[in-house]
């Protein structure tokens, strides 16, 4: 059977604040700009998955969305959707940007689905920006 | 290598049903999608095509000329139609008018013709189903 793709959008709402320890305040600053703001702001994230594989031939579908949904929702969005990043355990060590944030997403996503089948981790921070991660 | 991509839009209506399965199978797996009265939606077919820019047009291919291959090899049989009760490679071969076997079928029928251009190849179809759905299928290579 023929390998195609698969890919569906979903929302989620969090704060960050990019600050890196290993940085001086000073450094921090410059580094992040305004995203560097103490307290924090927020986006809403478009997070765009991707899986890929044969499709069945007795379904027509390469995962059923059924079951990409319940993993999505499980694994990702209800843990990071109305949430502060800097406060989940990934981030604890590591910066809360949306590279690191898309990672983070591939990463237990894809112990979330059936082996072998997500292909690709897009974050919308913005309209205007993007990031992905294909492992 | 230049990829260049056409978006075109075409409205359909389908279900999703597996003739060798139960009612409650189908239901089981398809869940509002096996409804066998269909449902319906917008669209949007995304055709990449991959090649150098012509050194004279500055052209990969001429996007007029893949808006009408678009037009009469998928739009022409797809829009405004049942996918499943007019559109060959559904109904006559009882294939599910997935999104991902909409994305094959749609290759399919463009590849030749992309082929017969010369100097360019179709590099992906992408269909989306609603804004937040789509699938993409890329050839055997």
């Amino acid at each position: 059977m023929p390998t195609a793709y698969f890919g569906r959008r979903y929302m989620l709402s969090a704060s960050h604040r990019l600050h890196a320890d290993s940085l001086s305040e000073e450094q921090n600053r410059v580094a992040y700009g305004k995203c560097n703001n103490p307290h924090g702001h927020g986006h809403n994230y478009v997070v765009e998955v991707m899986v890929g594989g044969e499709v069945d031939a007795d379904t027509g579908m390469v995962l059923n969305m059924a079951t990409l949904d319940e993993a999505v929702q499980t694994a990702v969005v209800q843990r990071f959707d109305h949430a502060n990043l800097n406060f989940d355990p990934l981030f604890v060590n590591h910066v809360p940007t949306t590279e690191n944030l898309t990672k983070a997403v591939f990463d237990v996503l894809k112990d979330a689905l059936p082996a072998g089948r997500l292909e690709c981790v897009r974050i919308e921070e913005t309209e205007n920006n993007f990031f992905e991660f294909r492992g | 290598m230049i990829e260049l991509t056409r978006r075109a839009t075409f409205s359909a209506s389908h279900y999703y049903w597996n003739e060798a399965w139960s009612q409650h199978k189908n239901e089981e797996v398809f869940g509002r999608c096996a409804r066998r009265n269909g449902h319906g939606h917008n669209y949007t077919l995304e055709v990449t095509v991959a090649g150098n820019a012509d050194p004279v047009t500055g052209f990969v291919v001429d996007l007029k000329w893949l808006k009408e291959v678009i037009e009469h090899e998928v739009l022409a049989d797809f829009d405004h139609r049942h996918l499943n009760l007019e559109v060959a490679e559904f109904a006559e071969q009882k294939l599910i008018p997935t999104t991902e076997n909409i994305a094959i079928a749609a290759w399919k029928r463009l590849a030749p013709a992309v082929s017969k251009a010369g100097g360019a190849r179709l590099s992906r179809v992408r269909v989306y189903e609603t804004p937040e759905i789509f699938a993409e299928y890329r050839g055997e290579n």
